[in-house]
């Protein structure tokens, strides 16, 4: 029961990194603070707008694969993986 | 012209023959194939599979053209149709998977206890789904008569037969399979001219790459900067910060979108086809490679056939192209009636500018660029024709999709489950291909007389899921106090609000104005669009509930045990009794 709860816990801290991070390219990066981001080059893309058109989505990739990855050796840490 | 015919004929025809060939080779047995393919897809597989059923004819063929003319505000469909499955992968998908049922409302009424819970689940799936597949039935119906040259009518007719076919024999099963093809021909068919066009206009092959790369006209400007020069010059806001309204607006339609996805139950559902948790994990992320292969190369396919389109009105600056010498795809296009030139100044030239007194333009409707692109960018036919094949591949997967979800609803959750326990497994399978057929046939019908439709019904169908179906599922999992009156009140004041709020501004069912991005209303709450209003929607349903849980007794013991159990990936799933 106890065992049950801390992996409980911990999934629920790394979700709440991976949202943090999920919110701060999406929204912050790309919406809210993109004019301040524009001023800066990434080739010939503004990066604010590189943001919302791609950097965002490829974060997202990394986050999810990240996070499976995470979940897996929690799963062995606390010996729930399946078989 | 007649070789296009006759590319366009083998490309959607061939396509066509291998997905009824697969559907046909995989076609259901059993109840668990119909619905959930037996359990046994791989999350690769899956991920592909929810990638064809994901990119629906909004994706392939209308958003490249909304980014097109939305420029930077356009990043709200890509933002918001890739980030859900951030949220999938990690508030619903393992949990959901682990508790391993066929269905979103038998999650629901397992959870809750209540066989009102799943009725009020399955009355939002439907109207969520319905409102969504109309949208592409009509997807359906134009590019079958766009591309085979019949009625608008009868290209829908034509298309509802072709989706009843494999949807109604070939189940979960049967459609996985063949959306793994239908992905395939339609990713093809998407990057090829991509392609094409970076590598002339950029020298560059990647698309991705191609659009912060500099033209290879020998100016060595950069293209981006390019696009915001051509079309400032002519009165257009600035490409790369046209922002659609104002930041409070753009974040709350990316955020509607977003939690929309993750609560869209055709996308859910997919989680229940693979065989384990942590595949249910990792199969978010393989859909989202593959999305994401589609919606990196979108903002690139916009961005390059707005700078098209331009040089093609516009070549040299001051010099504008004469009417009498446009080029063909100009005048295929005119004949559909959504492409209109009207010479205001009689000087036999086209103009094209913001102003609309002076404008000759009358009509450039934005679902046309992604099809019109190759031809605009004068690439060979072959190319035209596979992005024929592969905007009814987008559209028709999405179709069957969502179909199942319904048929799936009504056979398994409100007769299996609620009103006629004791049907047997055939009859359930007949129960849901019948249930098929009433909705391709409602779908259909409601898709013939369209009241404006199409885009706009998209997002209010994200809006609906993200205000019910979604605050439902997550409290349901992070919250093991939530109880059943909660959730139900929260479900129906979240989808309540949002309807209320749609309908005010656009009409009863949009009968009255469809302009999907139009201008900022002075009434809107705090200018947000009815099209972003869904995250509105799923805030009420949080407060509401927990507002009321504050009122009620906790969920029972045994409720709480079972939520233990569906968050650990290993151990028996408790079995829930309705009360």
């Amino acid at each position: 029961m106890e065992n049950k709860t801390s992996y409980w816990q911990e999934n629920l801290r790394l979700i709440f990194i991976c949202l943090i991070i999920w919110f701060v390219v999406s929204f912050g990066l790309g919406i809210m603070f993109v004019e301040e981001l524009n001023t800066i080059r990434l080739g010939g893309y503004k990066l604010g707008f590189w943001f919302a058109q791609q950097g965002s989505i490829y974060t997202f990739l990394g986050l999810i694969f990240w996070y499976t990855k995470k979940m897996n050796d929690l799963d062995k840490k606390y010996n729930v993986e399946e078989e | 012209m007649e070789q296009l015919k006759l590319f366009t004929y083998i490309a959607v025809f061939g396509s066509f023959a291998l997905y009824f060939a697969i559907a046909w080779w995989a076609r259901a047995t059993t109840t668990s194939d119909f619905y959930v393919a037996g359990g046994g897809i791989t999350p690769l597989q899956n991920g592909m599979a929810i990638g064809a059923d994901w990119m629906s004819a909004a994706s392939f063929i209308s958003m490249a053209g909304l980014i097109a003319f939305l420029g930077y505000g356009g990043s709200v469909f890509l933002m918001g149709w890739t980030g859900g499955y951030v949220l999938l992968a990690m508030l619903l998908a393992p949990y959901m998977r682990k508790h391993g049922k066929f269905t979103v409302p038998e999650f629901i009424a397992d959870r809750y206890y209540s066989k009102t819970a799943r009725i009020v689940a399955v009355i939002c799936l439907i109207i969520a789904s319905l409102t969504y597949i109309i949208g592409q039935m009509k997807g359906v119906g134009v590019a079958f008569s766009r591309f085979l040259e019949v009625e608008y009518d009868n290209g829908l007719y034509i298309g509802m037969a072709v989706v009843w076919v494999y949807a109604v024999l070939g189940g979960m099963k049967g459609i996985t399979y063949t959306q793994i093809a239908q992905y395939c021909v339609l990713i093809f068919a998407y990057t090829i001219p991509a392609v094409f066009i970076s590598l002339e206009l950029t020298g560059n092959p990647i698309p991705q790459l191609g659009l912060g790369s500099t033209l290879a006209d020998g100016s060595g400007m950069y293209l981006l900067d390019k696009l915001d020069l051509v079309v400032t010059d002519l009165g257009f806001k600035e490409y790369t910060t046209d922002n659609m309204g104002g930041s409070v607006n753009m974040f709350a339609y990316t955020l509607s979108l977003m939690i929309g996805t993750a609560g869209l139950p055709h996308v859910i559902m997919r989680f229940f086809t693979v065989p384990s948790v942590k595949a249910a994990r990792s199969s978010a992320g393989y859909a989202l490679v593959f999305i994401a292969l589609l919606y990196t190369v979108a903002p690139a396919v916009g961005a390059m056939a707005r700078l098209n389109l331009m040089n093609t009105i516009e070549p040299v600056a001051g010099q504008n192209l004469e009417y009498a010498e446009r080029p063909q795809w100009f005048k295929d296009w005119e004949k559909t009636g959504l492409l209109k030139y009207e010479d205001k100044n009689g000087d036999g030239k086209i103009q094209y500018t913001a102003n609309k007194e002076t404008n000759e333009m009358v009509k450039v409707d934005q679902d046309i660029m992604v099809l019109a692109n190759p031809a605009i960018a004068n690439l060979p036919n072959w190319v035209i024709a596979l992005v024929a094949a592969g905007g009814i591949a987008a559209a028709l997967s999405t179709a069957a999709g969502l179909l199942l979800a319904i048929s799936s609803s009504v056979s398994h959750d409100l007769m299996k489950g609620v009103f006629t326990p004791d049907i047997s497994e055939k009859n359930e399978l007949l129960a849901g291909r019948v249930v098929m057929t009433i909705s391709i046939m409602v779908a259909g019908y409601l898709g013939l007389n369209p009241p404006g439709f199409a885009a706009g019904t998209v997002a209010l169908a994200f809006g609906l899921a993200a205000s019910s179906i979604f605050p439902a599922l997550m409290m349901g999992i992070f919250s093991k106090r939530m109880n059943s009156k909660a959730a139900i009140w929260g479900m129906c004041s979240g989808i309540g609000v949002t309807m209320l709020y749609v309908f005010q501004h656009k009409g009863i069912m949009f009968i009255q104005g469809t302009d999907f991005l139009g201008g900022l209303e002075p009434n809107w709450f705090f200018g947000i669009s009815p099209n972003a209003f869904g995250v509105i929607g799923a805030v009420v349903n949080f407060t509401v509930a927990f507002i009321i849980l504050q009122f009620s007794e906790d969920a029972p013991e045994e409720i709480q045990e079972m939520v233990e159990n569906f968050r650990t990936p290993v151990g028996e799933v408790v079995a829930a009794h309705d009360h």
